[in-house]
């Protein structure tokens, strides 16, 4: 299909859709309107468990299964990506130059790389409480381990990350939040049913499962957005061309792209 | 105009879907389509909104406090995590398709190759 034609069968479809959307958001109840039956029942059904944040009593005791699944999601991508970027045969690992970095930014950095370690923590572990919870905080704790990069060089963030562990970690997180779940199975109730006792109200200890399964997503997140960031790293610092110089890197773009293209099946059968 | 919130969020998919159709660079139209999945973000917030409410979190707030609706909100939570690493996995595979065939436009990569 030429560009013209995508454009034109966008163009009409685009149309269609923005008369639909708009008579639908009229049959919609206006904006800002107090009668929310699903909001209401939610308050009501995280405040009976003792959990201060209505929005982690939503993700990890009414629609905990759900969240299995969106943890899954994140699992699988996260492998996905692994694997889609690992050293290919014909590639080569370089160690890294140590960089020169300004001694302002290595004092900010390291100043706050405990800071920002400590908040992401925070985060995850008040996520029943206060805003927050294990897919926020553990996004902050994963690129607090960043600052390292910043304030010194690769060599010295890979020296803190053991990635093995963190590979390791990431799948722990899915582990421990299946095993939760079976846990209220032999305790003679529901998966993933809420079968700790509540607790007090407003305090670390409240919302019975829910800091549980908050810490095994934050757990996962922490592994994967660090797996993630150190195989995308990896790319650009570290993984070497390959020797014959195939078109990575090349440069080579609109005419040339076919005479490119054939030189590489060429080398490749060679 | 009360409908404004939602038509908003329309726009911001269209330019989205826009922006996916007409691109000539695979990282373009990734962001594109984060583009076109932060429009379910703004549409599920603007569900949820609710004059006068706060933040669902009873913490400090008395326990009849009016607050905005938190079953959309915790959706929009997960979809953001989620979407971030979705974005993650198709930039991975970009940049194996500029290894493998150099070129990053989608026009171009016709052939199958082993």
């Amino acid at each position: 299909m030429s560009a013209r034609v995508r454009l034109w069968v966008f163009l009409v479809g685009a149309a269609g859709f923005a008369v639909l959307f708009a008579v639908a958001c009229f049959g919609l109840p206006a904006f800002g309107t107090v009668h929310h039956p699903y909001g209401v029942r939610a308050v009501h059904a995280s405040l009976s468990h003792h959990t201060a944040n209505v929005i982690a009593s939503v993700n990890f005791d009414l629609r905990a299964f759900d969240t299995l699944g969106e943890e899954t999601i994140l699992f699988s991508a996260v492998l996905g990506t692994v694997v889609l970027l690992r050293q290919a045969r014909d590639e080569h690992r370089k160690d890294p130059e140590p960089a020169v970095v300004h001694p302002r930014v290595r004092r900010f950095a390291l100043l706050m790389l405990p800071l920002a370690l400590l908040v992401g923590l925070y985060v995850i572990a008040h996520g029943q409480v206060s805003p927050g919870g294990g897919f926020q905080g553990g996004v902050v704790a994963a690129t607090a381990l960043h600052l390292l990069y910043i304030a010194a060089d690769y060599r010295a963030l890979e020296r803190v990350r053991p990635l093995t562990l963190y590979e390791i970690g990431e799948a722990a997180g899915e582990v421990a939040y299946v095993i939760t779940g079976l846990a209220a199975v032999l305790a003679g109730s529901a998966f993933l049913a809420n079968v700790l006792p509540f607790g007090t109200f407003a305090t670390l200890s409240s919302g019975g499962t829910v800091p549980v399964l908050n810490a095994a997503v934050g757990l996962e997140v922490v592994s994967g957005v660090v797996v993630l960031l150190a195989r995308f790293l990896d790319q650009a610092v570290e993984i070497e061309e390959p020797d014959d110089g195939s078109p990575r890197g090349a440069g080579n773009s609109g005419d040339d792209e076919d005479n490119g293209d054939d030189e590489d099946d060429e080398r490749e059968r060679a | 105009m009360t409908v404004l919130p939602y038509l908003v969020a329309g726009w911001i998919f269209l330019i989205g879907v826009y922006g996916l159709v007409t691109s000539r660079d695979l990282i373009h139209a990734v962001g594109c389509l984060a583009v076109t999945q932060s429009s379910t973000y703004v549409l599920l917030l603007a569900v949820g909104y609710r004059n006068g409410g706060t933040a669902p979190v009873f913490a400090d707030a008395p326990t009849d406090s009016r607050v905005v609706d938190p079953v959309v909100q915790a959706l929009a939570l997960t979809d953001i995590v989620v979407g971030a690493t979705v974005t993650a996995l198709l930039l991975a595979l970009v940049v194996q398709l500029r290894k493998r065939h150099g070129t990053v436009d989608p026009d171009a990569l016709s052939e199958l190759k082993g």
